[in-house]
């Protein structure tokens, strides 16, 4: 178990350490998460209540995670990184881990900017909001990262992620949406932790037969 | 498979006889008809959903070849009849609510984010090169169907609270005993026809299958 921790860490650290050297990834999804509201500034008519501005919100979360899932397995696919991953030494779920982990750590910035800028831009967020947005990033993230290495290995790759993503993510949406736009969330914050579990561990358990050649 | 052929058009033709000489005529007038073909079809298409799921799972379990396949063309007759059910739920809905289309129809929303689903699934299969890899991949993203299918149904529930306030109610008065009838011969005729399909396509694809190795053999020699 400390084995696989360890594990776990030195792969999310390879993935943090790339981006903190190459910076591509991280830079584009706070430029697209903010470029994406100022868009639905302009979208929304004068007079729309919050309540929608509040549905775009959760578009604009959805997209900047497909943003950085897109970019998850570049380099694994390019410099053929992958394979030296497989040899190594431990379970390949912790590649998964690791991957979802690291891409967390993404979204989870981009949206340090992204939900301070929606406050100024359109209205205040509540706790409900911010808590839905924490469990949401978790089922983003964890079947994002399994879904990004299978379109990895697609031929039309970037084009068959959001395809693939996209209907997976509509409870998401739901549940995120429900929380911040009603009086009591307590069901969607639950519903949102159900499905985040549901889908870890599917991705968890099934990575294995998505990365083996 | 010749004898299960002549089943089907035998129960497909009875449970026409039974939907429209049989079963009486409710409030709703002649529309409420589609209803033995509507709610049938969508079951169907959740059996062959299922089904493909099961093989999937024999896929990756007991690393069985030829599940993949059969997985594939399960699921394939699942979008079939997922399109029928999109397709009768929108003229059912057009007669009696006068759109085309409506949110507060639960099972027509579900059907609509799991045929974007499985239309994907698709899309990963034609775009991976054929070989146990992609039977894999295939796998995978049919299992993950399974987990979508209840997940959704109540995420859509629980969506209807701040989307769309009014719950439909498919029957106003339960079914009575002819209806029951009519409708379950209904769904034995659609899955006895689902089940034809499925083994006819299997078996299509087989002798694809069969007759490229065949020629790659001749080529080869």
């Amino acid at each position: 178990m400390r084995r696989y921790a360890a594990d776990v860490a030195v792969l999310a650290r390879k993935d943090l350490t790339l981006e903190l050297r190459a910076r591509d990834t991280l830079p584009a999804m706070l430029l697209f998460v903010v470029s994406t509201l100022v868009v639905f500034h302009f979208a929304l008519p004068k007079h729309s209540s919050d309540l929608a501005a509040k549905g775009l919100l959760w578009v604009a979360i959805v997209f900047t995670a497909l943003v950085g899932l897109t970019r998850a397995f570049v380099a694994e696919r390019e410099q053929r990184l992958i394979d030296g991953l497989l040899l190594a030494p431990c379970d390949r779920s912790a590649i998964w881990l690791a991957k979802s982990a690291s891409v967390l750590a993404f979204l989870g910035i981009a949206e340090l900017v992204a939900l301070p800028a929606y406050a100024a831009f359109f209205s205040a967020i509540g706790w409900s909001t911010v808590v839905a947005v924490l469990l949401a990033d978790i089922g983003i993230v964890a079947v994002g990262t399994l879904l990004a290495a299978v379109a990895a290995v697609s031929r039309t790759r970037e084009l068959l992620l959001p395809l693939l993503f996209l209907p997976l993510a509509i409870p998401v949406v739901v549940g995120g949406v429900g929380a911040s736009v009603v009086d009591d969330p307590g069901r969607y914050l639950a519903f949102l932790c159900l499905y985040d579990a549901v889908f870890a561990i599917i991705s968890w358990a099934s990575f294995e037969y998505v990365v083996t050649e | 498979m010749t004898a299960l052929a002549v089943l089907t058009t035998a129960l497909l033709t009875a449970s026409v006889a039974l939907i429209f000489f049989y079963a009486p005529v409710d409030a709703d007038g002649l529309n409420q008809k589609i209803f033995y073909f509507h709610v049938p079809i969508a079951l169907t298409s959740y059996a062959c959903f299922g089904w493909g799921a099961l093989k999937a799972f024999v896929h990756l379990w007991k690393r069985r070849e030829g599940a993949d396949l059969e997985s594939y063309v399960a699921i394939h007759q699942g979008v079939i009849f997922g399109a029928l059910t999109l397709l009768t739920g929108s003229i059912w809905a057009k007669v009696r609510w006068g759109h085309w289309w409506t949110w507060g129809d639960e099972q027509l929303v579900l059907f609509l984010v799991l045929f974007l689903f499985y239309c994907a699934y698709f899309m990963l299969r034609f775009s991976v090169e054929p070989g146990p890899r992609r039977a894999r991949l295939s796998a995978v993203y049919a299992l993950f169907g399974v987990a979508l299918i209840p997940v959704s149904f109540l995420a859509i529930r629980l969506a209807n609270d701040f989307i769309h306030p009014t719950v439909f109610t498919r029957h106003g008065a339960q079914m009575t005993h002819t209806m029951f009838a009519a409708f379950c011969v209904s769904w034995a005729a659609l899955l006895a026809l689902a089940h034809v399909m499925y083994r006819v396509e299997l078996l299509g694809k087989r002798i694809d299958a069969n007759l490229r190795d065949l020629r790659e053999s001749l080529t080869a020699a």
